[in-house]
């Protein structure tokens, strides 16, 4: 049995990795990939620590995760495509008919 | 609910009636909408404003009839019940100001509409839930519709533009907002918010673990109500959504985020309060003080009044930073008369606009006040009331909120609050200005060619002006709705927090 302190190590690193992509990666797509890192690195955070205590709940709350993160999958790629079709870029640093 | 087993639930269909109400609304919309033609779409509309009104009758009939649904993930009490009412009325606000909007601007009325109702539907479950997943979950439904409606005009580019910004920052909110959720579980072994504050009470040996989630969940409803520095995404989303759903982020969203932001570190993380209170301090000076220098310097109406709603964001967080029961009763009271007055100066600028002609820039108001004076006139009223003029609501508001924040000694905050409010009156009454004393400027279609405009305007400048004027009723009703909250929570003495 693995300590459960390594799967919440391992989860922060995920999360770490999730913050850092959306940081300092400017396509949109590989921005979007990372926040879906930072959604599943909650989801092994939520699974741990569901053992951990002893509790199907926490393995129950992965499921709602999953569901949100397709719904956002979903909408996410509709409006990158939609940015496309109007732009031809998907760089976050060449949108920039707002001022960020 | 005991280790290891999912105890049967128990099912409460009435609790959540008015949610019921909402969704099969949007569904009904969303279904029509595919066959109806874009002629049919005031007609879609209107549907939508009756069933966000049906929805208030059994929110209003569970008043006085406080209990926790659902094993215990649903709250039914004053609290909720006032939320719930100032949401749907923003949302069929919202739709009456889209009625002709949509029309003219050529959108899909069956999909608008439907968004705005699920939207609306994901609003009421944050001000309802009583869980934290359950507040995620209320959360992304809201989200997700209005990512969506903010990119709905989805063949201008900056429609577009401003809902990637939007998704992709909000997104990011979520994942920290997760995060949190799930090193809260894992500190205190439950999300339901009764036995979090029971845990919490009791004391728990995992409290880094505890800090940590707490904090993550406090960067998340940070972006969620716009406040520095997560509020990048604010200027750009307002600006480039269609301008009605620019209201409805203006003021839905934020009632929402707010409504479980009070509720979750309010009335159930007191225990924890004097570490988040003391960044909640710093995160309302810089978030007042940002908003209200950078709209000094725009040009952009809608631009203008993103800003500005960044400012109301830091005002409402020097409440959430005295954390007494008297300041959150004037957040709620606050968040009231905000929402009457936001969404009449989206309106008043949705009227001012028309395909081809948007009313971009405040200098294209100018002589507004001569060709339209009744508009203009509304127009006024309600900037004063957001520059906090009495005695209309804007004014009041603040008064309760200041006056709560220096009872619990934040003197300094609110000196920068009221510096803040000072210089907030130079770009409200700039427009003013523009408005009034300038020449110029495009011309406008009458106010009176447009009815469901025109009673969404005078909507909001009556509950701007009674709000303000007679507060009494609605102070009342916001001190009962936290007395319901607390009374539910903790069965003991009424205090939010322990100082």
């Amino acid at each position: 049995m693995v300590a459960p302190s390594y799967y919440l190590a391992l989860s922060a690193l995920l999360f770490g990795i999730g913050v850092v992509g959306v940081l300092v990666r400017r396509n949109a797509i590989v921005i979007f990939m990372s926040i879906e890192v930072m959604l599943n690195a909650a989801n092994l955070a939520f699974v741990a620590l569901g053992a951990e205590a002893g509790s199907v709940e926490g393995q129950a709350f992965v499921f709602f995760v999953l569901t949100v993160a397709a719904a956002e999958a979903a909408v996410g790629l509709a409006i990158l495509i939609a940015v496309f079709r109007n732009r031809e870029t998907v760089n976050a640093d060449e949108l920039t008919l707002l001022r960020w | 609910m005991s280790p290891g087993v999912l105890a049967a639930v128990q099912f409460s269909w009435l609790a959540v009636l008015p949610l019921g109400i909402v969704a099969l609304a949007a569904v009904a919309v969303l279904l029509a909408g595919a066959r109806a033609g874009q002629d049919q779409g005031e007609a879609l509309g209107w549907f939508s404003a009756a069933a966000l009104a049906a929805a208030a009758l059994p929110v209003l009939a569970s008043l006085g009839r406080s209990r926790l649904a659902f094993d215990g993930t649903v709250a039914v009490d004053a609290y909720s019940v006032y939320f719930e009412l100032v949401i749907l009325f923003a949302s069929a606000m919202t739709v009456l100001i889209s009625l002709r909007y949509v029309a003219e601007m050529g959108l899909a009325p069956g999909e608008y509409y439907a968004l705005v109702l699920f939207a609306a539907l994901g609003m009421m479950l944050m001000a309802a839930a009583d869980d934290l997943i359950l507040i995620f979950l209320g959360l992304e439904t809201m989200s997700l519709a209005v990512y969506a409606l903010a990119g709905f005009a989805r063949r201008q580019a900056r429609s577009a533009e401003a809902a990637l910004k939007y998704f992709l920052l909000g997104a990011f909110s979520t994942g920290f907002l997760l995060y949190g959720i799930a090193l809260i579980y894992g500190a205190a072994g439950t999300l339901k918010l009764e036995p979090l504050r029971a845990a919490l009470a009791a004391g728990t040996d995992h409290r880094t673990l505890l800090l940590c989630g707490v904090g993550l969940v406090l960067i998340g409803f940070a972006f969620k109500v716009a406040a520095v520095p997560f509020h990048m995404w604010t200027p750009d989303a307002y600006e480039g959504a269609p301008t009605p759903i620019a209201g409805f982020m203006a003021v839905g969203v934020k009632l929402a985020s707010f409504a479980a932001f009070l509720r979750v570190f309010g009335l159930h993380l007191g225990a924890l309060a004097p570490t988040w209170t003391a960044v909640v301090w710093v995160v309302a000076a810089l978030t007042m003080t940002a908003g209200n220098l950078i709209a000094l310097a725009q040009q952009s109406l809608k631009r203008m009044l993103a800003y500005s709603a960044i400012a109301h964001a830091g005002y409402l967080l020097v409440g959430m930073a005295a954390g007494s029961n008297e300041a959150a009763g004037a957040i709620l009271y606050y968040l009231l008369g905000y929402a009457f007055t936001n969404l009449g100066a989206f309106a008043v600028v949705v009227a001012l606009e028309r395909r081809g002609v948007e009313h971009e820039s405040i200098a294209d108001l100018r002589g507004l006040g001569a060709r339209a004076p009744g508009l203009s006139a509304a127009l006024a009223l309600l900037l004063l009331s957001l520059t906090g003029m009495p005695p209309l609501a804007g004014f009041v508001g603040k008064l309760y909120l200041f006056k709560a924040a220096l009872d619990s000694g934040l003197v300094w905050l609110v000196v920068i609050a009221v510096l803040n409010s000072v210089v907030s009156a130079y770009y409200y009454l700039r427009v003013l200005v523009a408005v009034y004393m300038q020449e110029g400027g495009v011309a406008v279609a009458p106010l009176a060619a447009r009815p469901a405009l025109l009673v969404a305007v005078g909507a909001a400048v009556l509950g701007t002006v009674l709000i303000g004027v007679f507060p009494a009723p609605y102070v009342a009703a916001a001190g009962a709705a936290l007395r319901s909250a607390l009374s539910l929570s903790s069965p003991g003495p009424l205090a939010l927090i322990a100082r």
